[in-house]
């Protein structure tokens, strides 16, 4: 190996990142060009087309054009980000998705933070009483947020909050009808989305909350750890700074590895609480076999889901300089 | 396997998953003679709640179908679906993941970058898609679980294969002349039987949570009654009548419980070096 093994490492890290994107890539297109019928056949449907007028639209849309130049000038235009035009929406799918972004990628990373910081809580004190019926009854929550589905916890949460208890809104991203500005907008957005993220947060702080409960209980029967107690280091140093700090890397890479997870299910979740994001995008693109659109929020997913893979990898290098360069 | 079965019944959480999934079993099988008719007569009277009336145990929905019935059909959906989808994601998984972690090279390398590939695309969205695309049917849910499921085998199966093939009763094997085939399946696949089992219960429970999600946003098969269906079709009363919704949810959480509860004691029995925890 030559030059900086940091370098090339993240070189052949990068090109493992483009070849899987274009599989994705050719994956997706292979499946939505092979599914019966296109999307002149779904206008079709809704308004009566002549075969001439069929014709047309098939030509506009590039449709009468062999499968592999369809899929060059698909990928073509992939490459300037151009990721064409939704009859549906009335506008490029670009435009739709970076403007419903935000939506998700709040959804998804507040989640994502929630269910981290309070599963490795969760863990750490389970670990910490091991055996003692605290732990036991921590363990049986979480056992029970494993196993419940996110779209029942979402319908459980309205009942509870929305419902019987009227202090949160079950639907929407702001008040309808309010015109707020700076501050109190940004609190009525937060408070529209206290559910939703709770909702999609559970079954991942229960992933965290087994995973780093097994993983403090792995470092605390190590040696560093009798020689730190026995110098004296204060019982709760000892677990949150030496042993924690041991315990992370594999929460680590779940947290890297739960990003594509969310945001499948963001589809559910953004759709029961009716957040204007790309899972329920996605959701009505497939309902309205709106064929451009859906290719693009499922390259626009990928792409997301490889860069923060990319990402976690050169965190995981930095925090601990141990893991092999293969 | 007997073995396994008495540790199981051991084990607390074994034991407590053993039995409630025993209970679903019996819904699931109960449902013919139950109600021969079949889930979907409109009969009764309309959003009657759980008890109100001696007949209709659980209640009914909206359109006055029986809960009991629609539960106990739902039964045979989730279990029906959760095994062939696991059943189809187990038969490519393990297949793949043999014949890579066996030869190395060219096929290993297009595995990893394949299941690279299909671990990026987040499967609950490729799993609607692909059933929204393909018309939703018993047939294409199944297929769209199974596809978003076999990486995970594919790639358990070849670390185990990674693992197992340098070792020397592999190579007894090879100086005896042993066909590839023969070494893949009746020597190597043998020794991960443990992981592979204790993947297929946590594989059943996620393939019941999508095809609930599913047939939950409307893309169940319209001819199947499932706990999801009932679910979704609740929603509009969750307000009046949030025991349409309690009653199907539970089946689906108890038997995703059931499901991870048996893998979690599947786990401890099988690998015994991990048994103190």
């Amino acid at each position: 190996m030559s030059g900086s093994p940091g370098l090339s490492y993240f070189l052949r890290r990068l090109s493992q990142a483009v070849l899987v994107m274009f599989v994705v890539v050719l994956g997706n297109f292979l499946l939505i060009r092979l599914a019966p019928g296109d999307l002149v056949d779904v206008l079709g449907g809704t308004t009566d087309l002549s075969p001439e007028q069929a014709l047309a639209l098939r030509q506009r849309y590039g449709l009468d054009q062999p499968l592999l130049m369809q899929f060059l000038r698909y990928a073509g235009n992939l490459l300037h980000f151009d990721l064409g035009f939704s009859p549906r929406q009335g506008a490029p799918v670009v435009n739709v998705l970076l403007e419903r972004l935000p939506t998700t990628l709040a959804l998804v990373f507040l989640s994502l933070f929630l269910s981290v910081a309070i599963g490795t809580a969760v863990g750490v004190l389970a670990a910490r009483r091991a055996g003692t019926v605290a732990d036991f009854g921590l363990s049986l929550v979480v056992l029970l947020f494993y196993a419940t589905p996110s779209f029942i916890i979402a319908l459980l949460l309205i009942l509870g909050f929305s419902v019987y208890l009227p202090w949160l809104p079950s639907a929407g991203i702001s008040t309808p009808g309010l015109d707020l500005e700076g501050f109190a907008k940004l609190l009525d957005i937060g408070r529209h989305f206290i559910l939703p993220v709770i909702a999609l947060s559970t079954f991942y702080t229960a992933i965290y909350g087994r995973l780093s409960r097994a993983a403090m209980l792995e470092v605390l029967s190590q040696d560093f750890i009798r020689t730190a107690r026995a110098k004296g280091v204060p019982e709760r140093s000892l677990l949150w700074r030496h042993a924690l700090r041991n315990a992370l890397m594999p929460i680590v890479t779940m947290a890297g590895l739960q990003v594509s997870s969310l945001l499948g299910g963001a589809v559910l979740i953004e759709t029961v609480f009716g957040l204007p994001g790309i899972g329920r995008t996605a959701f009505d693109a497939v309902m309205e076999r709106d064929t451009n659109m859906l290719l693009g929020v499922l390259f626009m997913s990928s792409l997301g889901v490889v860069c923060v893979n990319l990402l976690v990898d050169l965190i995981y290098r930095l925090v601990d300089p141990r893991v092999e360069l293969a | 396997m007997r073995r396994t079965f008495k540790a199981l019944l051991k084990h607390p959480s074994g034991l407590v998953g053993l039995v409630l999934l025993a209970g679903i079993l019996i819904m699931a099988a109960s449902a013919g003679t139950a109600y021969p008719e079949g889930p979907w007569p409109m009969d009764g009277t309309p959003t009657l709640w759980p008890g109100e009336e001696r007949a209709y145990l659980l209640g009914t929905d909206a359109m006055g179908r029986d809960l009991l019935a629609g539960l106990l059909y739902g039964a045979r959906v989730s279990l029906a679906i959760g095994l062939a989808a696991t059943a189809v994601a187990l038969l490519v998984g393990v297949t793949a993941g043999a014949l890579a972690g066996y030869h190395g090279g060219w096929i290993d390398d297009a595995l990893m970058r394949f299941t690279d590939a299909m671990q990026t695309i987040p499967s609950f969205l490729f799993a609607v898609v692909i059933v929204g695309v393909l018309t939703p049917s018993l047939l294409t849910i199944i297929c769209s679980i199974a596809l978003v499921s076999w990486p995970t085998v594919a790639r358990l199966v070849r670390a185990e294969f990674l693992r197992l093939r340098s070792l020397d009763f592999v190579l007894a094997c090879r100086t005896m002349g042993m066909s590839d085939a023969r070494i893949i399946f009746r020597q190597i696949l043998p020794n991960c039987v443990a992981p592979i089992i204790v993947a297929s219960s946590v594989l059943v429970a996620t393939a019941i949570i999508i095809e609930a999600s599913l047939s939950f946003l409307g893309l169940g098969d319209p001819n199947a009654m499932s706990w999801g269906t009932m679910i979704g079709a609740a929603r509009p009363s969750l307000r009046t009548a949030w025991y349409m919704t309690l009653v199907p949810a539970a089946a689906v959480v108890a038997t995703v419980l059931a499901l991870n509860l048996i893998g979690d004691a599947l786990n401890d029995a099988l690998n015994p070096r991990r048994r103190e925890r």
